[in-house]
């Protein structure tokens, strides 16, 4: 599937698993520090390989096609899912159709919630507060360009440097 | 945050009760060491044996377990030590601290013994006691990872077992989160002696906090500052730098202490691991500062071993067995870690093995066959591996070096290293005074990390050769330094970022739970811890006679390096001891006042043991 929206991108090279993510959405979202109510998710599968996973805003999301009760719709510009909490009743296809595990059901509100990019703050307080640096708000063409960019110094060092 | 709420767990029953605590207990005692002491006083019987049904596992969680403070999530366990037959005290990081609280519990307390052998879940508020037939025998992080498969939720985090402690190897540990041990003194042992493989726990509970904002300014500012210089050793070598530092200074324990300076230091440096076998840094939960070095052996005999490494793993199963091939070091920690065996003890023990072979006091017939000479890597990890199962030889390194001397005899008790029946750690108290007097009056043996009191002798502020008489109030301030720690459950590779621990650890303390706490609080707070501590230890039997050093120490110069001809005179011991028995307010033989008892709070302790 085709994804041009941006989103969180983990750079598994520089995440340490600390968990901080989880904890500063939770913190944001519902004020407490409970990683079960985090819409991004640190995998952690030891000892070395560790991701945090959060919506990647797919284009003709499937999660938006397999909800039965039309509760979820997409922001044609930023590509953020919207759940209207009427229509949402918990039901779990939305969650069941990612392909990255990034939808959340909320054991207290029984409706679905994921990644909105902390659109009402401005900026992803995950971020904000991801001391490695290993999170950023990206696109895979800007990750791919970054890539190229960094392989072809390495690979032609002398002549960047002109040394 | 506190829920109030100690979880006991009988398992001769198989029955359970929680016990509910105050406001003024829980301020009292607030949290890790000194909570966990506290309920191993009250819970663990004069004359326990340390393996049986009596003895107690004191688990009490970091009040900041499950926040973003950094560093906080951790948690202490507390029981009668098998090794020391004192309080042994241990602490351990990660996911399951953060589980213990997500379920609802400040503190869990487990005794009796299972009629066969079981694993404990803690599913929120339910106990369930599950048959570990099929687990039993499983290496450590096997278990752990089996008991989630079983329940099929990742969110399960266990504290387990391995082939050691199912054996009652003496120091065999606690495993949690792969990497994370409560590490010293044998509470792996205990926990095999009651049948346990593991305590699995699931938490589902939202973990919330007085004053979010504040809090999160205030742990956002230290997480930054974990990223700068006042960290880099930890980022970016891990301890494992202290490799070099220790071999300049001649206090590299080499050939079970019988050297201070290692020829092969370089090639088991941080920076020669560095260079040739780290794979990433990881973190515990909720660290910033991501100092464990994940190693790989990718080639040779050992190919394959994959381990995280540390400083006093590296000296014990490194230099002190005079090893300086770094594969077959990391080979070693990782069978101890999977057996589930402290490293420093381990190793410590091998190269007591490794001497007695030097000496013609064991030999290769003892060893079934293996020439234990000093270097060989492949017979250091034959050894753990023969311990864990207590297969051979390894029965008797089992029990730990101050058994083992104890039973082999003929001067082997010379260089058996160890304080109060603990292992020896990785700085030679010769050369670092002030360090010696630590080592000498810890409650749980010598130790580096609740005592600190190397960081004088280390960072010049004294000299370090000599002794001094005011090396006792010295090594009293940095174990109450390092009580702080261990009590708010900061990990202490995060102390440089602190301005002044006095104030801001209280006022984190205060942020979260909304309890006061001024700096006077903390230093009381701290006095309390120790000597909870200490008077578990004289209601178990403690005399002045503990309190001293192997040997070794006191009778042989340090040969060569740079801290040649250094040694610790007995008087300059006696001096030093005093001089720390008198800032602690203690009597000349070691005994606690009742008014000093009393003056902590502790009424009911100075009834017991106050003089």
């Amino acid at each position: 599937m085709v994804t041009q929206f941006q989103h969180i991108v983990c750079d598994p090279t520089k995440c340490v698993g600390c968990g901080y993510c989880e904890l500063i959405c939770a913190m944001t979202k519902h004020q407490v520090f409970d990683p079960s109510l985090s819409r991004i998710r640190n995998v952690r599968i030891e000892p070395i390989v560790m991701l945090s996973v959060s919506c990647r805003m797919c284009n003709d999301a499937p999660c938006v096609l397999a909800c039965p009760r039309n509760a979820l719709t997409q922001d044609p510009e930023k590509g953020i899912i919207r759940v209207d909490e009427d229509k949402c009743d918990g039901c779990g296809w939305c969650i069941e159709a990612c392909d990255f595990g990034a939808i959340v059901l909320n054991p207290n509100t029984k409706r679905v919630e994921m990644c909105d990019l902390c659109a009402d703050l401005g900026e992803p307080q995950c971020v904000l507060y991801c001391e490695k640096d290993a999170l950023s708000l990206s696109a895979p063409e800007v990750v791919a360009q970054k890539t190229r960019r960094e392989v072809v110094s390495k690979l032609l060092q002398e002549l960047v440097s002109g040394s | 945050m506190y829920w109030g709420k100690i979880l006991h767990i009988d398992v001769s029953e198989r029955k359970t009760h929680v016990q509910y605590v105050d406001e003024e207990w829980l301020r009292k005692y607030v949290g890790g060491v000194c909570m966990a002491s506290r309920l191993a006083y009250d819970n663990i019987p004069v004359g326990a044996d340390p393996l049986g049904p009596e003895n107690a596992l004191c688990f009490a969680n970091s009040v900041f377990s499950g926040t973003i403070v950094p560093v906080g999530t951790k948690y202490a366990v507390a029981t009668k030590s098998p090794e020391t037959g004192f309080l042994g005290d241990c602490l351990a990081g990660s996911y399951f601290a953060a589980a213990m609280k997500r379920a609802g519990y400040d503190g869990i307390v487990v005794k009796g013994k299972a009629d066969r052998p079981i694993w404990i879940f803690i599913d929120d508020d339910a106990v369930y006691f599950n048959d570990a037939a099929d687990l039993w025998g499983m290496e450590t992080f096997p278990t752990e990872e089996a008991i989630r498969a079983k329940v099929g939720d990742e969110r399960v985090r266990a504290c387990t077992i391995g082939p050691a402690g199912e054996r009652l190897v003496r120091f065999a540990n606690l495993t949690n989160d792969r990497g994370r041990q409560a590490g010293r003194t044998g509470p792996g042992a205990v926990m095999g002696s009651k049948l346990i493989k593991a305590i699995a726990i699931r938490g589902t509970k939202p973990v919330k906090v007085a004053d979010p904002q504040d809090l999160l300014a205030m742990s956002q500012k230290l997480a930054e500052l974990a990223q700068t210089t006042k960290t880099e050793k930890y980022r970016i070598l891990g301890t494992p730098a202290n490799v070099l530092n220790m071999n300049r200074l001649g206090i590299l324990p080499t050939r079970n202490y019988q050297q201070g300076e290692f020829e092969g230091a370089e090639k088991i440096s941080g920076e020669y691991m560095h260079e040739h076998y780290t794979e990433k840094a990881v973190a515990c939960a909720g660290c910033p500062i991501a100092c464990e070095q994940v190693t790989h052996v990718k080639e040779g005999e050992f190919k394959g071993a994959r381990t995280s490494v540390d400083y006093e793993s590296l000296y014990a199963l490194g230099s002190n067995c005079g090893v300086d091939s770094m594969a077959a070091i990391i080979a070693a920690i990782e069978r101890c870690d999977l057996y589930g065996m402290d490293t420093l003890s381990t190793g410590v023990t091998i190269s007591w093995a490794m001497e007695c072979f030097q000496r013609g006091i064991l030999t290769k017939e003892d060893f079934d066959g293996l020439e234990p000479v000093w270097g060989n890597g492949k017979a250091v990890v034959e050894l753990v591996r023969k311990i864990a199962y207590r297969e051979g030889i390894g029965d008797l390194l089992a029990e730990g070096v101050k058994r083992a001397a104890a039973k082999v005899g003929r001067g082997s008790e010379h260089f058996a290293m160890h304080v109060k029946g603990l292992e020896c750690c990785g700085y030679d108290a010769r050369g670092m005074q002030t360090f010696a007097v630590g080592c000498a009056v810890g409650t749980r043996g010598p130790c580096h990390n609740r005592s600190l009191a190397y960081e004088p002798d280390a960072k010049g502020e004294v000299d370090r050769l000599k002794a001094g008489p005011e090396r006792g109030k010295l090594a009293k301030g940095t174990e109450d330094f390092a009580g702080v720690f261990d009590i708010m459950m900061f990990c202490k590779f995060i102390r440089g970022c602190f301005k002044d621990i006095w104030s801001e650890i209280p006022q984190l303390y205060t942020y979260t739970t909304g309890f006061a706490m001024t700096p006077d609080d903390l230093r009381q707070l701290t006095e309390r811890s120790w000597n909870i501590k200490k008077a578990f230890n004289i209601r178990h039997g403690w005399t002045m006679k503990d309190d001293w050093l192997p040997p070794r120490w006191l009778k042989d110069p340090l040969p060569s390096g740079g801290s040649k001809g250094a040694y610790v005179k007995e008087d300059d011991l006696r001096m030093m001891i005093q001089s720390y028995y008198e800032a602690r307010g203690w009597t000349p033989e070691g005994m606690i006042p009742k008014e000093k008892l009393i003056s902590l709070g502790l009424d009911d302790i100075a009834e017991d043991i106050g003089v």
